[in-house]
């Protein structure tokens, strides 16, 4: 058998991961370089004004490529990229270079240590300041690539279509990537929920993540990746190149006729709606073909600041949102913070399980007065635009918390109120909890995490993630037996709805509205138009009856429409 | 020594943006600029320490410089520290 790792004899070879984001692409690639860090041979200083002169000339160095980089681009990315670029030429990091170098420090080992100590007080500001850390580093890395001769880690500047290749990719390393020019992603670590997967699927770039041996490609290598099956070819022939070619041609066909409300092949309509983070998300979702927002998250005007908003201004900002959706409908969360996600101007002290700590719903019975404010907003907004606005909490467990909630929605006008099911507490007791209120959606992402204790964060427990695990779906099937018996709608808004085979699954289970990135409507829309309701309730069936994910995705292919596997 | 005292009206503090455009316009004089919040001292020319100076919303902070000439670029920074520089 030949040494896999041997490349001279043959390069051809076959590596897996977890596709995050369908289609395909071939192209050749660009390694996204760690950071070399401290040169450890290097010797010490010996003449501090010398090389503190080096390390400034470096930082200038940096500095101008940042601008230069800021000033062909606009908007965010412009910013982020100028506060950087004035961050590189900082006179405090400078003097704290002198002080290393006249304590002998290496030149390298200076500026590694003069930064962290700015980083250390930076991370204990928290919030804002904590999230500046990782541009502290970027600079970092950058003055010492400079030093060292080697060039700057992170995306280069790409000139034709690429894929990126990288260990995982940083927000920061994203914010400059040009979304024309990246074919697709690669990375060795993330999951399915990573930053690197959200912002495939937001962009629509075939991505595979979890990739072994993903880091071990050379700059030469040229890949093929099916971003649907998770499979990432080194070096392919002709013949799959021409196959990986048809895949998307076949993929395109299955999507031509793809548009309008969403509904099984005999009519039964199940709305699709685009999951949403800002008033600019808002704008961009409603110029789509969806019909309305299943997901509103309003944690965005909360966090990294020193204040709660003000009423007016969350006013203002639901009210751009409704008016965006016009006569859609619009599902609003309301905050979902604390914990994982602290605000400055709540801090309920440390916890030791985050997750499992006063988050959601919980921080708003610990805050009323947030709570308050937001509803108050949200019943503003919805005077000013009449728009179909529904209001839903996160991290609802019990029944007296869904009837807390309820209560106070209620007593500000709001005619549609709702709770999130994404703890196993709330699926197996749904019946009873939604006789408190009118709707409730289903999180997939953290229902997974609760069910099968297991970290949403954490890459290498991917594999319990996958919305494939049958106790996942026995939960969502719970869920949905007590929205029946209740004549309550049940909605699913978590990455699940957005995978077109799992989509299916849901719908026979009992899911009437799927809430997704904007960019997988049109798979979605397209499989379920193949398929009649009878169908998908035999797909959920057998998918619940299946021991493994693995068996229960096959269940669900053999009764799968052929055209819809083009869409995976 | 020239002393100057400034009310912080940023509405998110002397943070992010409102710290970085402090910072370029002491650094644009080129003076020695001390800004200082009860005992803690930040060079005022380094967007790093102000943002670690942690000055917020109605904060009073004092201004110094050692050059005599500097009343002028003083008394334009507390003005730019009276504006919600955040806003603009």
């Amino acid at each position: 058998m030949p040494d896999p790792t041997d490349l001279t004899v043959d390069p051809h070879r076959v590596l897996t991961g977890i596709g995050v984001c369908a289609g395909t692409a071939s192209a050749p690639i660009v390694l996204v370089s760690p950071a070399p860090g401290v040169d450890e041979d290097e010797p010490p200083c010996t003449d501090p004004a010398a090389d503190g002169q080096r390390v400034r000339d470096a930082m200038k160095a940096v500095a101008d490529d940042l601008t230069a980089r800021a000033e062909a681009t606009d908007g965010t990315t412009r910013q982020i990229l100028e506060t950087t670029a004035q961050l590189a030429t900082d006179r405090a990091i400078a003097k704290a270079v002198d002080k290393q170098l006249k304590k002998g420090s290496g030149i390298t080992r200076a500026v590694h240590d003069a930064t962290a100590t700015y980083a250390e007080m930076l991370a204990q500001l928290g919030g804002y300041m904590a999230e500046r850390v990782t541009d502290l580093m970027d600079i970092r890395d950058r003055v010492i690539c400079e030093l060292r001769g080697v060039p700057a880690p992170g995306v280069p500047r790409l000139e034709q279509p690429t894929i990126v290749v990288a260990r995982d990719l940083a927000p920061a390393e994203t914010a400059t990537l040009d979304p024309e020019l990246v074919a697709g992603i690669v990375t060795e670590q993330g999951g399915p929920t990573s930053h690197t997967a959200i912002l495939a699927a937001q962009l629509g770039i075939p991505a595979v993540v979890r990739v072994n041996g993903a880091l071990e490609l050379t700059a030469d290598d040229r890949l093929a990746i099916d971003g649907g099956a998770g499979r990432v070819i080194v070096s392919p022939t002709d013949d799959e190149v021409a196959e990986l070619a048809e895949r998307a041609r076949r993929r395109e066909a299955a999507l031509a006729d793809s548009h309008g409300s969403g509904r099984t092949a005999d009519g039964h309509a199940v709305p699709l709606l685009a999951n949403i983070g800002t008033a600019d998300d808002a704008r961009r979702a409603a110029t789509q073909d969806v019909e309305g927002s299943g997901l509103f998250r309003t944690e965005f005007l909360f966090l990294d600041r020193d204040q709660a908003p003000t009423l007016e201004e969350q006013t203002e900002t639901y009210t751009t949102v409704l008016e965006a959706f016009g006569e859609r409908k619009v599902v609003v969360r309301t905050l979902d913070a604390g914990a994982d996600k602290p605000l400055v101007f709540a801090d309920q002290g440390e916890d030791e399980n985050p997750a499992l700590g006063v988050r959601g719903l919980r921080l708003s019975r610990a805050r009323e007065d947030l709570l308050d404010t937001q509803l108050e907003a949200l019943a503003a907004a919805h005077r000013a635009t009449g728009g179909d606005l529904h209001v839903m909490a996160p991290m609802v467990a019990t029944v007296e918390e869904a009837r807390w909630f309820a209560e106070k929605v209620r007593a500000t006008g709001l005619p549609h109120v709702g709770i999130m099911i994404e703890v196993p507490a709330a699926a197996i007791n749904a019946r009873h909890l939604l006789a408190e209120v009118d709707f409730a959606s289903i999180g997939t992402n953290d229902l997974s995490q609760y069910t099968y204790a297991a970290d949403r964060m954490q890459g290498e427990l991917a594999d319990l993630l996958s919305p494939w695990q049958p106790a996942l779906l026995a939960m969502v099937q719970a869920a949905c037996i007590g929205g029946a018996e209740t004549d309550s709608a049940i909605g699913v808004c978590g990455e699940a709805g957005g995978d077109p085979l799992v989509a299916l699954v849901l719908v026979g289970l009992g899911v009437s509205t799927l809430s997704m990135a904007p960019g997988k409507v049109t798979a979605v829309r397209a499989a379920l138009a193949r398929h009649d309701l009878a169908t998908c309730q035999e797909m959920a069936r057998r998918a619940v009856a299946a021991p493994t994910a693995e068996a229960a995705r096959q269940a669900v292919i053999d009764l799968a429409h052929p055209e819809v596997l083009d869409l995976l | 020594m020239i002393t100057r005292t400034a009310t912080i009206a940023s509405s998110v503090g002397l943070h992010a943006r409102p710290a970085a455009i402090f910072a370029k316009a002491a650094a644009d004089t080129d003076l020695d600029i001390t800004i200082s919040l009860g005992d803690e001292e930040a060079d005022a020319a380094s967007v790093l320490e102000v943002m670690t100076l942690g000055a917020k919303h109605g904060d009073e902070v004092t201004l110094s410089c050692e050059d005599d000439g500097a009343e002028a670029a003083l008394d334009s920074l507390v003005d730019l520290l009276g504006r919600d520089l955040d806003k603009e």
